[in-house]
């Protein structure tokens, strides 16, 4: 295995997936038969908090501490989801994964079964990702044929089980406690929190959930443990990051890198920078719902804490690339239409806001901007911080929205002053 | 309650920690405005409207936004109302929330009394800045109660949240998502649950209103109102009566925390257009023909100078059936109840002056562990089952308890709770509407449920009587039933007189004695069935022996209580009625006088808790119309004949004090039945004479037909109606209670004058033999039909579309041998097969004619129909 | 009346979850995969296995995306109209397929072959723009292309 792209490199070239055999070749399984061999619960738990891992699915939470959060005491059955909705806009990172390598997820979410003394896992699988359904499926059905899924896996008396499930379809499934209501064969409106899932989760039993990419990362912490995992970064936050990029860039694409790289890097030397004819005028670094980064951003290596003191989030790593030949405006109108027909209709600023930004900036794109809009939109953005709203949808939506009036607001203003979008 | 010191705008006050910033601030009297909390269902933080600001410490200076409905009231908490983001932030929700709201307040019924109207002057959004166009969307036609103007909506998903998870309804739900969440049926069709009436007063803006108030539209402050009690079931639940120019518009939930909390059934909301019915007996009669109120009198006189006999009514006061008592003396009285009913209702009052508690709809809503025994509560005392879909709710509750998640937290609780129940167990002849959260049903004829009963009452005490034989299908129930009756810390019995068996309440009543602290509710039919129980009286029966020429019966339609009620009333010379309604009896009588209903009348009833309640007058009786007891007796105040019955009859001493006398006053001044923005008083009959008239006066009450008066709040018997500064709506009631959804200020309404007793009680021996079918009969049984079975209510138009055509009930095997209809009494009906029914019964709907006035139960041949 | 087929497909469901309403999501998309979209009788049939009413699963259904509550075309194309595709010119393969369809989104061509539905990114944004036909997933689109592709979907 190439030893610095734990989560890629073993990929087949010829884009099918790695079967139980050839991912057993790579090492695969050896990091459970290791837990199970003898480390207790609380020993991985303690290796993954070690290994800095944070949460691949956006939020960067510590992945070891969100493990430790479900009590010793609590009653079973427990449940382990592996967060595979990946509805988010220009994110394209977990579909690989399922795709290419789907032992490697089911691997991480046993682990992460025993790590919280779960009994029953979910892979919540973005409902068009057909081709990954089946590579799944068929990799579960692998699992269970070798004993590393069902009763008393590998005669450790540990005991697992995996389903799959195929989402009907909403950003909100993607959202934790939305995705839990989902499961039920509910509306998947979020869930207050308190209570965490860890307490009260799937089912009301204690619920850990994470990103695919994040439990894809576990087995080989487990395997080759914290120090080399930490190694493998080039920041405080642990491990290799799928990062990407989209837009008008020369190569658009995914590329596993460690954690830390700095944008720069990733779109002049992964990505082959801009195309020719086009000029670089900010990015999301990291899905539709991050703040825009632009040129003086550069050079912010890619991790949590760093995206962070630039004024964005790093969100899934996947970056969104807007050039001189796009309208921010229409850009920004995309999204906001998008988190507009996500919004899951529970919160008033959120379903309220959402449908009125969605019309100002529509409007403004074909020419029918007030004076005054910008100011309305602004206090939106405000309207929807964190806290404000019942989930992290409306503050999400408001990132980009706020960013883009800071850094393109003349632009704003040309489409009202001018009644017309000038890239049109 | 355990008080914490809680800082609002830097001053400190005591809230109950167990509740959240919402509530404390709302009990404090703050104007904190909210949509989606509701406080009998909870909070779930999805309109954040209550938003405050929250400081960690007197330090913080920044603070952040929490929803005030979502955030413990812990100690030393600090929150700002006033703070400036708070308060914009509150501007800008309810800015949102009017996005797409038509602004039709002046063409809809909600306007004047509309919580949306309030929460949005009171956050002082007044300007629109929204110039895009609003979503539309389609309305339903929900049945008769309501109508269904959805653009109105704010997507609080109050509705949707009464009507599923606390109703238990499933025919209503929130559709799509965003900014077009559609709240309705998934097509067009009558709302199934009985308690969805309650979506007018639950929806904080005009999306369900009352549509049989459309048909007599009046606004709010229009209305003259008065407190009265519902007349359609035992369980007297508070309602606000409001009229204008002389008819009966509408009635809403007079909140009582000890009755019916918020929430009243369909059956008692739109039961109350009898009172405008076109069978209203508006004058005195004779012979049919219309003569004054002297000229009636006068042959009343004439009438009762002989020998005289009274039958009284468990509809009718305690008032006016003292009245009639003391006309024709004690000795001559009669209960207008059947001789059965009677026993039975007196079995109950004894039974309940044993040692178990009769509980209040509240102590229902709390007890962990209930067996129903015979009834069908929904279609009986239908806002008792609602109390019970609640109890359920109870021991599941631990598990929240355990999570350290809030009682009000109801999302988060319901999440953690699933689909666990505590448990409910049902014993009926049929399928009941609470079988759906019972952990055990069981189904069987009369006796075979008493027998059901009696061997619960044996496994929870073995000196209790076994019954032989007990079917293997029943030993499971009892076993399960008595173990969770055992293990609760609050255990109920419910039981009642709806199925005529003595035997079932004797069962009913050894499985509460059997286990001691448990609550035992009976249901009653009728108003005032259990007043009239505790006046004693003898049955009909006994009156079929009584000789007199003339007989004088009380609001009573005797055709609905004997099957011979036309030789029995051929036996007078001269027959006196006493009514609000045409009906068979009146059509036989010589004289009838034109008796108030409810809505124009003051008295007292006594519901199936053993609870005195007074109503008052919500609109003056058009002369000659008044109040029975005004007819039979020469009382000139409610409070005389209050005075002499409470001391001629002992068991009723203390219903004086269900209400404050009439010479109750506040700073000297009465209580105005008219809200302060009454209008048009001087013009209203200006098309009869430009002089207004002088209100009528009010003897008999503290209250007033007039606006003048004392605006302040009167004790919770006197208030005609929920309205403060700035809370126009019904949930202005948060300003009348002592504790949000505890009791209103001075005490819930209502005396208590029915205890359990002292000592141990001696267990009924008489279990009956098992059921037998017999070959060629059918045990016929009442069904009762929340529609259609309640005397009353089957004249109001709306209830009466929704009420059963008359039927023939049969399980389908007995079933098979007829076709679509059968013949029973020498009359065709149609065949309705009941799974659930057991072999050898038949049911019929009960109160329905013809099957109205029948002796249950009894054994009748059922044939093809030719 | 659920066809046994149907019933069956559902009923190995029941085992993945605690209880049958659980299964609800995956019901329908059993019954839609069978029959092409959720009817009101689909409904009632599902809603009778699983205890739920039909307003129960409606609810349910009309929140998600890919339960389709009323008959689509033999094929549903899936166009991505978030914003990857959108800068890489999205908007233009929407126009083209709606134009070369007659139909706007969200409708049915009119011999019934081709249902055309905006979505939301399909995670493919570094071959943008996307979009997928029933199962299958078509990535750097332009007009030709999409004409090309279009021909295998009879
Ligand atoms: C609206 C919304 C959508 C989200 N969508 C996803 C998603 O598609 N995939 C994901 O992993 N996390 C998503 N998240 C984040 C999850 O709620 C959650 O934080 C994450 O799955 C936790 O996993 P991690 O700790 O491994 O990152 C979303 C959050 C929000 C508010
Ligand atoms: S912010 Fe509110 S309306 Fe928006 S998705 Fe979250 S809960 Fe739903
Ligand atoms: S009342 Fe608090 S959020 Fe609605």
């Amino acid at each position: 295995m190439p030893e610095d792209r734990p989560l890629t490199g073993n990929m087949r070239p010829d884009g099918e997936a790695l079967d139980r055999a050839a991912y057993e070749r790579v090492g695969g399984y050896k990091g459970l038969r290791k837990a199970l061999g003898g480390m207790t619960p609380a020993a991985v738990i303690d290796e993954v908090k070690a290994s800095n891992l944070r949460g691949r699915g956006g939020a960067g939470f510590s992945t070891g501490l969100k493990w430790s959060f479900v009590p010793a005491t609590a009653p079973h059955p427990r449940y382990v989801v592996a967060n595979g909705d990946e509805m988010e806009p220009g994110t394209f990172k977990d579909r690989l994964l399922v795709e290419r390598d789907p032992h490697q997820l089911v691997e991480g979410m046993i682990l992460a079964g025993y790590a919280t003394g779960s009994d029953t896992g979910y892979i919540f699988l973005r409902g068009e990702y057909k081709l990954g359904a089946r590579r799944v499926a068929r990799a579960l059905a692998e699992a269970y044929e070798a004993g590393y899924l069902g009763k008393d896996i590998l005669h450790s008396g540990y005991s697992f089980e995996i389903h799959l499930h195929l989402s009907a379809g909403r950003y909100m499934c993607g959202e934790e406690t939305g995705m839990l209501n989902a499961l039920e064969g509910k509306r998947a409106n979020p869930r207050a929190k308190p209570p965490f899932p860890p307490v009260s989760g799937l089912f009301g039993m204690p619920t850990t959930i994470n990103n695919v990419e994040t439990l894809c990362n576990v087995p080989h912490i487990i395997r080759n443990g914290a120090a080399w995992f930490q190694g493998l970064s080039r920041s405080k936050d642990g491990g290799t990051k799928l990062y990407g990029a989209s837009g008008k860039v020369k190569r658009p694409g995914l590329w596993e890198l460690p954690m830390g790289t700095t944008i720069r890097e990733i779109l002049e030397e992964h990505a082959g920078g801009m195309r020719d004819g086009v000029r670089f005028r900010g990015l999301l670094p990291g899905g539709a719902s991050t703040d825009f980064l632009v040129e003086e951003h550069l050079d912010t290596p890619m991790d949590f804490s760093e995206v962070q003191k630039a004024g964005s989030r790093m969100g899934t790593g996947t970056m969104i690339i807007l050039d001189d030949q796009t309208c921010p405006v229409g850009m920004v109108s995309n999204l906001e239409h998008f988190f507009a027909q996500e919004s899951c209709g529970w919160c008033t600023p959120c379903w309220s806001g959402l449908g009125w930004v969605e019309r100002i900036l529509k409007g403004m794109e074909e020419g029918r901007g007030q004076p005054g809009d910008l100011e309305k939109l602004a206090f939106q953005t405000r309207f929807w911080a964190p806290g404000h709203t019942f989930c992290a949808l409306a503050p999400g939506a408001a990132e980009p929205l706020q960013s883009a009036l800071k850094y393109f607001r003349a632009e704003f203003e040309q489409h009202i002053n001018e009644k017309r979008c000038p890239w049109k | 309650m355990n008080m914490a010191t809680v800082y609002v705008d830097n001053r400190a006050y005591e809230m109950d920690e167990k509740q959240n910033l919402l509530e404390g601030c709302l009990r404090l009297g703050m104007d904190l405005p909210y949509f989606c909390w509701h406080p009998a269902m909870g909070s779930v933080g999805a309109c954040r409207q209550c938003a405050v600001k929250q400081f960690r410490d007197e330090k913080d200076e920044r603070g952040r936004i929490v929803m005030a409905c979502m955030t413990p009231a812990a100690a030393g908490t600090r929150i700002s109302i006033r703070d400036p983001e708070a308060v914009e932030f509150r501007k800008a929700v309810i800015e949102g929330l009017m996005l797409n709201h038509p602004h039709d307040c002046p063409v809809c019924d909600e306007g004047g009394e509309c919580h949306l109207q309030d929460m949005t002057v009171m956050t002082g959004h007044d300007y629109r800045r929204y110039t895009f166009e609003k979503r539309t969307f389609r309305n339903q036609y929900l049945g008769p109660f309501l109508n269904h103007e959805m653009n109105r909506c704010i997507q609080c998903y109050r509705c949707v949240r009464f009507y599923r998870e606390y109703a238990g309804g499933n025919d209503l739900n929130a559709f799509a998502l965003r900014n077009i969440v559609f709240f309705g049926r998934d097509r067009d069709g009558v709302l199934e649950n009985e308690f969805a009436g309650n979506l007018v007063e639950v929806c904080p803006t005009g999306v369900f209103t009352d549509a049989t108030l459309k048909r007599h539209y009046t606004r709010k402050w229009d209305m003259e109102m008065a407190p009265s009690v519902c007349v359609h079931c035992g369980l007297g639940c508070n309602i606000t009566a409001a009229g204008r120019y002389g008819t009966l518009r509408r009635l809403v939930n007079r909140y009582n925390g000890e009755v019916n909390g918020y929430f009243l059934c369909d059956r008692g909301r739109f039961g109350y257009e009898f009172v405008n019915s076109e069978r209203r007996i508006r004058q005195p009669l004779i012979e049919g023909k219309a003569v004054s109120a002297e000229a009636a009198l006068a042959r009343l006189g004439e009438l009762t100078s002989g020998r005289v006999i009274g039958v009284g009514s468990p509809r009718a006061t305690l008032e006016s059936n003292f009245a009639l008592r003391a006309m024709v003396g004690a000795d001559r009285f009669f209960a207008g109840i059947s001789g059965t009913e009677a026993r039975l209702l007196k079995l109950m009052l004894e039974v309940l002056r044993g040692p178990a508690r009769t509980p209040s709809l509240r102590e229902i809503e709390a007890s962990d562990a209930v067996f129903i025994l015979g009834e069908d509560v929904t279609n009986v005392a239908p806002r008792m089952a609602l109390s019970l879909r609640q109890s359920v709710r109870q021991q599941p509750m631990e598990i929240a308890e355990r999570l350290h998640i809030p009682v009000w937290m109801d999302h988060a609780v319901r999440e953690a709770v699933q689909e666990k129940k505590g448990p409910l167990f049902t014993a009926s002849v049929s399928a009941t509407r609470l079988d759906d959260i019972a952990a055990g049903t069981y189904r069987g004829a009369p006796d075979d449920l008493a027998r059901l009963g009696f061997a619960v009452a044996h496994a929870l005490n073995s000196e209790a009587p076994a019954p032989a034989g007990l079917p293997e299908s029943a030993r499971d129930f009892v076993k399960e039933a008595a173990e969770a009756l055992k293990a609760a810390k609050r255990p109920l019995i419910v039981s009642g007189a709806s199925l005529a068996s003595a035997a079932i309440i004797e069962a009913a009543a050894n499985v509460a004695w059997a286990l001691a602290g448990s609550m035992l509710a009976f249901t009653a039919t009728e108003s005032n069935s259990m007043g009239l129980a505790m006046m004693e009286a003898p049955a009909l029966d006994a009156a079929q022996a009584a000789h007199a020429d003339t007989i004088i019966i009380l609001e009573n339609d005797l055709f609905r209580r004997l099957p011979e009620a036309e030789q029995f009333l051929e036996r007078f010379r001269h027959v006196v009625v006493v009514d609000y309604l045409e009906n068979a009896t009146t059509a036989k009588a010589e004289l009838v006088l034109p008796a108030a209903p409810f809505a124009e009348a003051d008295g007292t009833l006594v519901n199936s808790e053993g609870r005195a309640q007074r109503f008052f007058q919500a609109l003056p009786p058009p002369a000659p119309v008044k109040e029975s007891w005004r007819w039979l007796g020469s009382w000139d105040k409610l409070d005389d004949i209050v005075e002499a019955l409470a001391r001629a009859i002992p068991p009723l001493a203390a219903v004086t004090r269900a209400a404050p006398p009439a010479s109750f006053r506040m700073s000297g001044a009465k209580v105005p039945r008219q809200p302060h923005r009454y209008s048009g008083r001087t013009a209203m009959l200006a098309n009869i004479s430009v002089h207004e008239p002088k209100p009528p006066a009010d003897p008999d009450s503290p209250l007033a037909f007039s606006m003048e008066g004392n605006p302040d709040q009167p004790p919770g018997a006197l208030q005609p109606f929920f309205w403060t500064p700035g809370w126009n709506s019904i949930q202005a009631v948060n300003k009348f209670q002592e504790e949000i959804a505890g009791p209103l200020r001075g005490g819930d309404p209502g005396v208590r004058i029915l205890e359990a007793g002292e000592g141990t009680p001696r267990f009924f021996e008489d279990i009956p033999a098992a059921f037998e079918p017999r070959a060629e009969e059918w045990l016929v049984v009442p069904l009762h039909h929340i529609f259609g079975s309640e005397e009353l209510s089957r004249h109001a138009p709306a209830v009466s579309q929704l009420a059963p055509p008359p039927y023939i009930a049969l399980n389908p095997e007995d079933a098979a041998r007829f076709g679509d209809e059968a013949e029973m009494l020498g009359q065709r009906f149609p065949l309705k097969r009941l799974a659930e029914l057991p072999r050898g019964v038949a049911g019929v709907p009960a109160g329905v004619p013809p099957f109205a006035g029948l002796e249950f139960p009894m054994w009748s041949r059922i044939l093809q129909a030719p | 009346m659920l066809t046994p087929e149907e019933r069956a497909e559902i009923e190995a469901e029941f085992p993945h979850y605690p209880n049958r309403k659980a299964v609800c999501i995956d019901a329908m998309k059993i019954v839609q995969k069978h029959r092409g979209w959720l009817s009101d009788d689909a409904l009632k049939d599902i809603g009778e296995l699983l205890g739920m009413s039909v307003a129960d699963l409606d609810g349910v259904a009309t929140f998600y995306n890919l339960l389709f509550r009323r008959p689509v075309g033999r094929h549903v194309i899936y166009l991505c109209d978030s914003v990857s595709c959108w800068i890489m010119d999205g908007e233009r393969q929407c126009s083209h397929l709606k134009e070369r369809l007659g139909v706007e989104a969200g409708e049915t061509t009119a011999d019934g072959r081709f249902t055309l539905l905006p979505v939301v990114c399909l995670g493919a944004c570094d071959r943008a723009p996307v979009m997928m036909i029933d199962d299958d997933t078509h990535f750097d689109l332009t007009p030709e292309r999409i004409d090309q592709i279009l021909e295998r979907y009879p």
